[in-house]
């Protein structure tokens, strides 16, 4: 099993609860959708999932390990093992591509080659394989601030897709591309899976996305799980009922009501933390 | 509300702050007087007709600067000597600095914070001057001593300002590079340097303008370039050649402000 | 998605201009290391060893002598009168630079009226003169005062005053221009006089940012002093300067001590005064 969740919960710091009763058992290899509206809860059950956050309630699984029981060199080697692709991807903007792509192994990497291929990179055309695949090979030494919010989105996926983990948790992975390029870049992840049989859990907005590309779907809805079911048997009505608060059309990559863009924790080029002048006594 | 009321009122009210005032400022003008009356400089024989003449003496011998060749050599020699001490007292204080930020932004817990920031405030609180008369009695005279004292000097300025910076950097690239399996240095250098680095730059560079026209002055304790020449010339009362030193010295730093402004500009993003 | 291959495996375009920068920074790094007499060992040599441990050794414990501690005393007071004498005396030279230099305070600019380029380069002159008064650090006049007037608080206070004028007119003409110049222009346009126009129409809005301001060059004030002190100008630097040649470290830490308790508590007056005016 790729990944156990039983009775999970987690309520934030302030109080919020994010998750209630969540139970999940994903199969190795096996590719799943997470849907819902905004809130639902589908980023804190990625995170869980991931061990970047710990389950205030019950219990998590990932590749057969309970993360917070392994020794920090166990953890860490567990996380090399996941892969998160996130909805605003955390490169800082004057990396370059490569360098942002590459940086997928350095869980693996040892401590000399991920210093050394800050001078010189390690592996350049492991990088431009993967940025082919998303079309973006062609911006291989571009740093990130020239690129669009979509295209950043794209190397991000390349990293994880680099890292060649075994399980790949997506957070609305195309949430700032145009349909085709979604439906391309969701395509990537799907064949990544099946060729190195990968376990693929993504969270998608786009109704017609998930149904299109994914066996399972689960839906979810203020914390807690609605449906769990093989894509072929979700009907019209229960998505309606899942995306009730959101009004009475479904997202789907041509009318996104709900489409979040490239914002959440974006990180400015030229962002400067501490003004340059200060008095001084000269 | 009787208008006569108001008026008394108002007129009170106007008086409180002034009182204030009026007090505050008998103290400083006291305290003036107090302090010209302390040091007892005797103006009178300052300003007397003798000191009067001997100081225009002193003073006309400047309006002749030596600019024989071989001076002038020596004192651009001076000029590069003291350049390249504060080049490298900058450098010497951009690695220590970034290693002290590290304790000092609390990322080894906040024992190790006060202590880093501690030591930080220390070497900063003492003046360059101070340190390079220190660093005189532990290497001896000469150039050496001002690179070691403007390093220990902007080590605990550039330590705080890069601690701050690193203090109010986004953690997340960071965090998601360790959430990867990354161990604790790569995921620094992928995530956090990045973001850290233009500002750091700006900094940096912005202390070797200050540090250039600190170390003309180490000199003055022994610490080489310009100001041990000017020291020297000026010990043995020969202000001709005091004056070409002090041309240099203003010379250095009219281009270091025009080159300064002019590569600012061209840094505007990370000085913004 | 997929693109067309490359043959040829790719190469880093930036890798030539970082190993130039490099070889650039060696090339450069090596005179520099010769002109500033670069060398480590001599931290460690034996001599400058032995010095540094004694001296360092005899940091502890602070020498607390009456008769030191009656010099530290007096030396302190010193500090504190050289600084705040200087900066009194500054506004000798800052006050009538400052009016010369503020705009607002320009008679022939209210039309434009005659005397325009006159005014105009009259601003320019005085600017260049308190760049002028500026570029040079105190340090540098106190050892000459020192050199013309001998030894003692004499050369630091006229080294203060005169850098300490430039830099206050700059920064108060600056701030009297940043304020409301209209109260002053009424005024000029009614006839009166520029002092007059000052005092009645800059001075009111500008006169806490002015008086917080001198607060804080005094702290600066303070630190300078000290250092002046090391060229013979008197106070807490000149008696550190007097342990040190005698290598007592005891008289050292305890100056070193006292002067960063001066700054400390120069600083918390500072901020208390600034607070009061604001």
């Amino acid at each position: 099993m790729s990944l156990i969740l039983h009775n999970v919960g987690l309520v934030h710091p302030n109080g919020q609860r994010a998750l209630q009763g969540v139970s999940l058992v994903v199969g190795a290899g096996e590719r799943v959708a997470v849907i819902g509206p905004s809130g639902a809860g589908k980023t804190s059950l990625l995170r869980v999932s991931g061990s970047s956050l710990r389950a205030t309630e019950g219990r998590v699984e990932a590749l057969a390990a309970n993360p917070w029981q392994l020794s920090a060199r166990g953890l860490r080697r567990l996380r090399s093992r996941i892969g998160v692709v996130h909805q605003a991807p955390p490169i800082p903007p004057r990396l370059r591509v490569i360098t942002a792509v590459l940086a997928g192994r350095l869980g693996t990497w040892p401590m000399w080659k991920a210093l050394a291929s800050l001078a010189y990179p390690a592996d350049i055309a492991g990088a431009r394989d993967a940025l082919l695949r998303l079309d973006l090979a062609d911006r291989l030494f571009d740093r990130c601030d020239r690129l669009s919010g979509g295209q950043l989105q794209r190397v991000g996926i390349a990293r994880v897709l680099y890292q060649r983990p075994d399980l790949v948790l997506a957070d609305e992975p195309v949430s700032a591309l145009d349909p085709a390029l979604a439906d391309a870049a969701v395509g990537e992840l799907i064949a990544h899976s099946a060729a190195t049989g990968a376990t693929l859990v993504a969270s998608l907005h786009a109704v017609d996305l998930a149904l299109k590309w994914f066996p399972r779907i689960v839906g979810m809805r203020g914390g807690e799980v609605t449906f769990d079911l093989p894509a072929a048997q979700v009907s019209r009505a229960m998505l309606h009922e899942l995306y009730a608060t959101e009004g009475s059309v479904l997202p789907t990559q041509g009318n996104d009501p709900g489409a979040l863009t490239l914002h959440k924790g974006d990180l400015k080029a030229g962002t400067n933390v501490v003004p340059l002048s200060r008095p001084g006594c000269r | 509300m009787n208008p006569a009321d108001v008026s008394t009122a108002e007129r009170a009210r106007a008086a409180g702050p002034c009182l204030t005032c009026a007090g505050v400022s008998l103290l400083l003008v006291g305290s003036v007087v107090a302090s010209f009356v302390y040091l007892g400089i005797d103006f009178a024989a300052m300003l007397s007709g003798e000191s009067m003449r001997l100081m225009g003496k002193f003073i006309a011998e400047f309006f002749h600067p030596d600019l024989s060749a071989p001076f002038v050599a020596k004192a651009a020699w001076a000029t590069l000597q003291t350049l390249a001490v504060s080049a490298l007292g900058t450098l010497l204080a951009v690695a220590a600095g970034g290693v002290l930020a590290l304790p000092a932004s609390g990322r080894f817990g906040s024992a190790l914070r006060q202590a880093a920031r501690l030591l930080l405030n220390v070497l900063r609180s003492v003046p360059e001057l101070v340190w390079a008369a220190l660093m005189v009695l532990a290497v001896g005279l000469g150039p050496f001593a001002g690179v070691l004292a403007l390093a220990l000097h902007t080590t605990g300025v550039l330590g705080r300002l890069y601690a701050e910076t690193l203090e109010n950097a986004p953690p997340d690239p960071e965090r998601a590079l360790s959430d990867a399996g990354s161990s604790a240095l790569p995921a620094f250098v992928y995530g956090s340097l990045p973001l850290i680095v233009p500002q750091c730059v700006a900094y940096a560079l912005y202390r070797w303008e200050m540090n250039i026209r600190m170390a003309a002055v180490l000199g003055f304790v022994g610490a080489g370039g310009l100001g041990q020449m000017l020291y020297f010339h000026l010990s043995i009362f020969q202000q001709a050649q005091a004056a070409t030193v002090l041309l240099a010295m203003l010379l250095l730093v009219f281009v270091v402000d025009i080159l300064s402004s002019r590569f600012r500009r061209g840094l505007a993003p990370a000085y913004a | 998605m997929n693109g067309a291959l490359a043959p040829t495996p790719l190469r880093d375009p930036q890798a030539r201009r970082r190993a130039t920068g490099l070889l650039i920074g060696v090339v450069v790094l090596w005179p520099m290391l010769v002109l500033a007499e670069f060398r480590p060992a001599a931290l460690f040599e034996s001599g400058n060893l032995q010095v540094m441990k004694g001296f360092l050794a005899s940091f502890m414990p602070p020498s607390t002598s009456a008769d030191f501690l009656g010099l530290l005393l007096q030396a302190t007071l010193q500090t504190l009168a050289i600084a705040t004498a200087g900066i009194a005396l500054s506004f000798l030279l800052a006050v009538p630079l400052a009016l010369a230099v503020t705009h607002a305070l320009s008679v022939s600019r209210i039309g434009p009226g005659r005397g325009r380029w006159w005014g105009e380069g009259v601003r320019v002159v005085v600017r260049m003169v308190m760049a002028l008064l500026r570029a040079v650090p105190e340090v540098v006049w106190a050892l000459v005062f020192v050199r013309a007037l001998g030894l003692g608080p004499g050369a630091g206070v006229l080294a203060l005053a005169i850098t300490y004028g430039g830099m206050l007119g700059k920064v108060y003409a600056e701030i009297l221009e940043s304020g409301d110049t209209r109260p002053a222009r009424a005024l000029l346009e009614a006839g009166s006089g520029r002092l007059a126009a000052l005092f009645y129409g800059l001075v009111p809005g500008a006169a806490q940012e002015l008086a917080s301001y001198t607060v804080y060059r005094w702290e600066c004030a303070v630190r300078a002093s000290v250092v002046m002190g090391f060229v013979g100008a008197g106070g807490l630097g000149q008696l550190m300067d007097q342990s040190m040649k005698m290598l007592n470290g005891g008289e050292a830490s305890t100056i070193l001590l006292m002067f960063l308790l001066l700054v400390m508590l120069a600083d918390l007056l500072s901020a208390a005064l600034r607070r009061l005016l604001g």
